[in-house]
C-alpha cells in the first residue's frame, strides 16, 4: 500500500472512531440528564450553603435534641438529623417508615467523614461547618448499615451506624440492604 | 574503548540532572509502593501489617503508611518522571541546551521539598493522606515542604518553555516539532491546574499549621485541592501519552500514523483538564448541582482525547505490525517486539488502560458516582490507570533511556528479567484492580483498615473471592517490586560504558502525514491564545462557584485525630 493510500484509509477510520466516540458520550450525558430527573435527584447534596459551628452542634439546634433527631414534618415525610462523628453516628440506629420520603440533614462536630447507607446511592461527603441534605425514599424494609467512608482517624475503620427501615404495613419485609 | 564521561556531561550537562530525577523517582516509587502489597492484603482480609512494623519501626498505623504510599507515588515519583522527561525529551529534539542553572533549582527545591515533607510523614506528625482534607491538620513542615516540592515543578515549566522559546526566535514561522509541542501543552496545562493546590498550601495550609490563622474552610479547601486533583491525573498521563506517541512507534518499528492527531489531543489536554474538579465533589454539600452538572460534561469531553489516543496509537502499532509483515485481522499483533521490555510495557500498560477508562467514565457519571463514591473500587481504578500504565511506561523507559543518560548497556539477561517483571506487575495490577472494583461494588469502602474493623464487618460470603483477589495481587505485585528493584540495580551499577549508547539519537519515531507548512499545524501552535482560553474556560467553571465558596466561608478549627 502506498503512503498516501495508507494515510487516506486510517483518516477514514479515525473520523468513524471519533464519531462513534462522542456519539457515545452524548449517550451517556443523556442517560445522566435522565437518571438526575428521577428518584436520584435527591441523593445530590443540596447546594444552598447551611452553615453551622461544629464546636457547638453537639450542644444547641436541631442535632443536640432528642425530640427533633427524626422528625415527621408532613404525611410520608420525615426529617432526620443525623451527626457523624469520631468514630460513630447519632442516632443509632436512625428509624425511619419503609416508603417515607426521608431527608437527612448531616453535619460533623469534628473532621470530615463519609456517610454512605450500603446498597443505596446515599454516599455523602459529610463537613464540619456544613449541611449535608438528601434525600431518599426507602422501597425495601430492613436493617442497613451505614459507614464512614472518608479517612477520619485512627477509629475510622470502626466507624459504622445502623439504619432501620420499619415495615409500613406491618408485615415484615427481609433485607439486608444489597 | 573508554568513555570520556567528563567530557560528555559537560558537553551534555541535562543528562546528568535528568538521570538524577529520575533515579530519586524510581527510589521514591520503591519506597512508595512497598506499603502497596500489604494494603493489598488488608484489602484481602488478612493482616500483614504487623509484619511491615517488624521491618519500618517507625510505622504507627496503616493510615500513616497509607499517606506515605499515596504522597510518594502519587505526587513524588509522578513529578519526578515528569521534570525529567518532559524537559529532557524537548531539549533532545531541538538539540538545545537547556538553562542548567534553572534545571538544578529545580532539582534542588524537589530535594529540600522532599525532605521537609518526609521529616513529619515519618514521625507520624502529618498522618492526613496525600490529599491532607482540613480540619485534619499535619504538622506544617508536610505542607510547606509538599508546596516547595509542587513549585520545583514551575521551575521545571520554566526549563522547557523558555527551549522552546529560543527555538521559536530562531525559526520565526515554523510550525513547533511534536515532542516540543506535546511538551510545551503539558506544561501550560499543569501550571494553570496546580495554582489550586498551590493556593490552598500557601494561602491556607501553612499559615494554619503555623498557627497564624485559627481555622480553615475545609470546603474551600476540598475545592482548592480538586481544581488539581483531577488535571494532576493528565499531568501523570502526559509524559507516558508522550512516549507512546513519539517513541513507542519507532521501538515497534514503524510510524505515528498522525501528527496533527497528536497535536490536537494534547491541546484538548490543555483546554479541558482543569475545569472539571468537580466530579470529585458530586457527595459535597454546598456546591450547586448546577456547577457539578456543568463540570460533568466538561469531563466528558477530556474523554475525547483519550479515545483518540486509543485509536492513534493502536493504529500506529497494527501499522509497525504489518511493515513487521503480520497479516490478517489480528496476525499483526504477533510480529511485534514483545521480547522488548521496553515495548512490552507501555503496551500492556496501555491493554489495562482501557477497562480503567471505561470505569472512569462510570466515577465522571454523575449520579452512578454516588454508587462508588469513596469505595474500593476508586482505588481499584487509579491503579490501573496510573500505578499500571503510567507506572509501567515509566518503568519501560529506563531500557531505552537510561542507556542513553549513562552510556551503560542492557544485557540480555536484564531484558528477561525485565520482562518478567514487566508481565507480573501487570497480573498482578489486573488482579488487583479487579478485586478493589469488585469489593467497592459490594460497599467496602476505601482508605480503611478493615482487617481492623469488628469481626463480622467484612465477613460477608459475597466478599471472598474479591479479598482474594486483592491478596494474591498483592502478592505478586511485591514479588514484581522485588524484580524492579533488581532490574534498576542491574541497569545502573555494571561499570561498563559504550560511546555508542551515549551518542545515539533519540528513537524518535517518524509520522505518516505532518503538521509542518499546514495552516492547521500554525492555527495549532498559536499557544499562548489557547492558553488564554484554557485559562478563561477555568475562570468560567470556577469563577462563580469559589466566589460563593468565599462569600460564605466558614473557618473550623484543626484536629488530630491520629
Ligand atoms: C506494589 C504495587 C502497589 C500495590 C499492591 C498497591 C496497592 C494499593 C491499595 C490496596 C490501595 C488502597 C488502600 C486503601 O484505600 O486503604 C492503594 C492506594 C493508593 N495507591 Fe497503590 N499500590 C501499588 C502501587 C502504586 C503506585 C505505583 C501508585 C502510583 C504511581 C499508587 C498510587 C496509590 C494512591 C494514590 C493510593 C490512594 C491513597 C489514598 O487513598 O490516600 N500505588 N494502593
Ligand atoms: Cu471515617
Ligand atoms: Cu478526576
Amino acid at each position: 500500500m502506498d503512503e498516501h493510500e495508507l494515510h487516506r484509509r486510517v483518516l477514514t477510520y479515525e473520523r468513524g472512531w471519533i464519531a462513534f466516540a462522542l456519539g457515545m458520550l452524548v449517550l451517556f450525558l443523556a442517560l445522566i440528564g435522565y437518571t438526575l430527573g428521577g428518584q436520584l435527584a435527591g441523593v445530590v447534596p443540596h447546594g444552598e450553603a447551611e452553615r453551622v459551628d461544629p464546636a457547638r452542634v453537639r450542644v444547641e439546634g436541631p442535632w443536640a435534641d432528642p425530640a427533633r433527631l427524626v422528625v415527621k414534618t408532613a404525611p410520608g415525610r420525615y426529617t432526620v438529623h443525623a451527626l457523624a462523628f469520631a468514630f460513630g453516628f447519632q442516632p443509632n440506629p436512625i428509624e425511619v417508615p419503609q416508603g417515607a420520603e426521608v431527608t437527612f440533614k448531616i453535619t460533623s462536630p469534628d473532621v470530615i467523614h463519609g456517610f454512605h447507607v450500603e446498597g443505596t446511592p446515599i454516599n455523602v461527603e459529610v463537613i464540619p461547618g456544613r449541611v449535608a441534605v438528601v434525600r431518599f425514599t426507602f422501597r425495601r424494609a430492613g436493617e442497613y448499615r451505614v459507614v464512614c467512608n472518608q479517612y477520619c482517624g485512627l477509629g475510622h475503620h470502626t466507624m459504622f451506624g445502623r439504619l432501620i427501615v420499619v415495615p409500613s404495613q406491618g408485615e415484615a419485609v427481609e433485607g439486608d440492604g444489597r | 574503548m573508554a568513555v570520556d564521561l567528563r567530557a560528555h556531561y559537560s558537553a551534555h550537562p541535562e543528562k546528568r540532572a535528568t538521570l538524577y530525577f529520575l533515579a530519586l523517582g524510581f527510589v521514591v516509587f520503591v519506597v512508595g509502593s512497598l506499603f502497596g502489597p500489604f494494603q493489598a492484603l488488608n484489602y484481602g482480609g488478612l493482616d500483614a501489617y504487623p509484619l511491615l512494623r517488624r521491618l519500618l519501626p517507625f510505622l504507627n498505623s496503616y493510615y500513616q503508611g497509607l499517606t506515605l504510599h499515596g504522597v510518594l507515588n502519587a505526587i513524588v515519583f509522578t513529578q519526578l518522571f515528569a521534570q525529567a522527561v518532559m524537559v529532557y525529551l524537548p531539549a533532545q529534539e531541538l538539540g538545545l541546551r537547556p538553562r542548567m542553572k534553572a534545571f538544578w533549582l529545580a532539582w534542588g527545591m524537589a530535594v529540600v521539598g522532599l525532605l521537609t515533607a518526609a521529616v513529619p510523614l515519618l514521625a507520624d506528625e502529618a498522618t492526613v493522606l496525600y490529599t491532607f482534607y482540613p480540619p485534619l491538620k499535619g504538622h506544617w513542615a508536610f505542607y510547606a515542604g509538599a508546596g516547595l516540592f509542587v513549585l520545583s515543578s514551575w521551575v521545571s515549566a520554566y526549563v522547557a518553555l523558555e527551549l522552546w522559546w529560543r527555538w521559536k526566535r530562531a525559526h520565526p514561522g515554523r510550525v513547533t516539532p511534536l515532542v516540543t509541542y506535546m511538551a510545551v501543552t503539558f506544561w501550560l496545562m499543569w501550571l494553570l491546574a496546580s495554582l489550586g493546590l498551590v493556593l490552598e498550601v500557601t494561602v491556607l495550609l501553612v499559615p494554619w499549621a503555623l498557627g497564624l490563622i485559627e481555622g480553615v474552610d475545609p470546603l474551600l479547601a476540598r475545592t482548592l485541592f480538586w481544581w488539581t486533583g483531577h488535571p494532576i491525573v493528565y499531568f501523570w498521563l502526559l509524559p507516558a501519552y508522550t512516549i507512546v506517541y513519539a517513541v513507542l512507534p519507532k521501538q515497534a518499528g514503524g510510524r505515528l500514523v498522525s501528527d496533527p492527531m497528536a497535536r490536537i489531543v494534547f491541546l484538548l489536554f490543555l483546554l479541558f483538564s482543569t475545569p472539571v474538579g468537580f466530579h470529585h465533589q458530586f457527595a459535597d454539600p454546598g456546591i450547586s448541582p448546577f456547577w457539578k452538572g456543568v463540570h460533568s460534561v466538561l469531563t466528558m469531553a477530556v474523554a475525547v482525547p483519550s479515545l483518540i489516543t486509543a485509536f492513534t496509537v493502536a493504529a500506529s502499532l497494527e501499522l509497525a505490525g504489518r511493515l513487521r509483515g503480520g497479516r490478517g485481522l489480528l496476525g499483526w499483533v504477533r510480529t511485534l517486539p514483545w521480547r522488548e521490555p521496553a515495548f512490552a510495557a507501555p503496551v500492556l500498560g496501555l491493554l489495562a488502560f482501557i477497562p480503567g477508562g471505561a470505569g472512569g467514565i462510570v466515577n465522571a457519571s454523575f449520579t452512578l458516582n454516588y454508587v462508588v463514591h469513596n469505595t474500593a473500587w476508586v482505588p481499584g481504578h487509579f491503579h490501573l490507570q496510573v500505578a499500571t500504565f503510567v507506572t509501567l511506561t515509566a518503568l519501560g523507559t529506563l531500557f531505552w533511556l537510561v542507556p542513553q543518560l549513562t552510556g551503560k548497556p542492557v544485557s540480555e539477561g536484564q531484558k528477561r528479567l525485565g520482562l518478567t517483571a514487566v508481565w507480573l506487575w501487570f497480573g498482578g495490577m489486573l488482579l488487583l484492580g479487579l478485586g478493589l472494583h469488585w469489593a467497592g461494588l459490594l460497599g467496602v469502602p476505601r482508605r480503611s483498615y478493615i482487617v481492623g474493623a469488628p469481626p463480622d464487618a467484612y465477613a460477608d460470603p459475597a466478599l471472598t473471592l474479591p479479598k482474594l483477589l486483592n491478596a494474591v495481587g498483592g502478592v505478586v505485585l511485591l514479588l514484581a517490586l522485588v524484580l524492579w528493584v533488581g532490574v534498576m540495580l542491574g541497569l545502573l551499577l555494571p561499570r561498563r560504558r559504550e560511546p555508542a549508547l551515549l551518542e545515539a539519537p533519540l528513537p524518535l519515531a517518524e509520522a505518516v502525514s505532518n503538521a509542518d507548512g499546514r495552516r492547521l499545524g500554525r492555527a495549532l501552535d498559536r499557544l499562548g491564545l489557547w492558553f488564554a482560553l484554557a485559562v478563561l474556560l477555568v475562570a468560567i467553571a470556577y469563577g462563580p462557584p469559589l466566589a460563593r465558596l468565599l462569600e460564605q466561608l466558614n473557618p473550623v478549627a484543626g484536629l488530630r485525630l491520629w
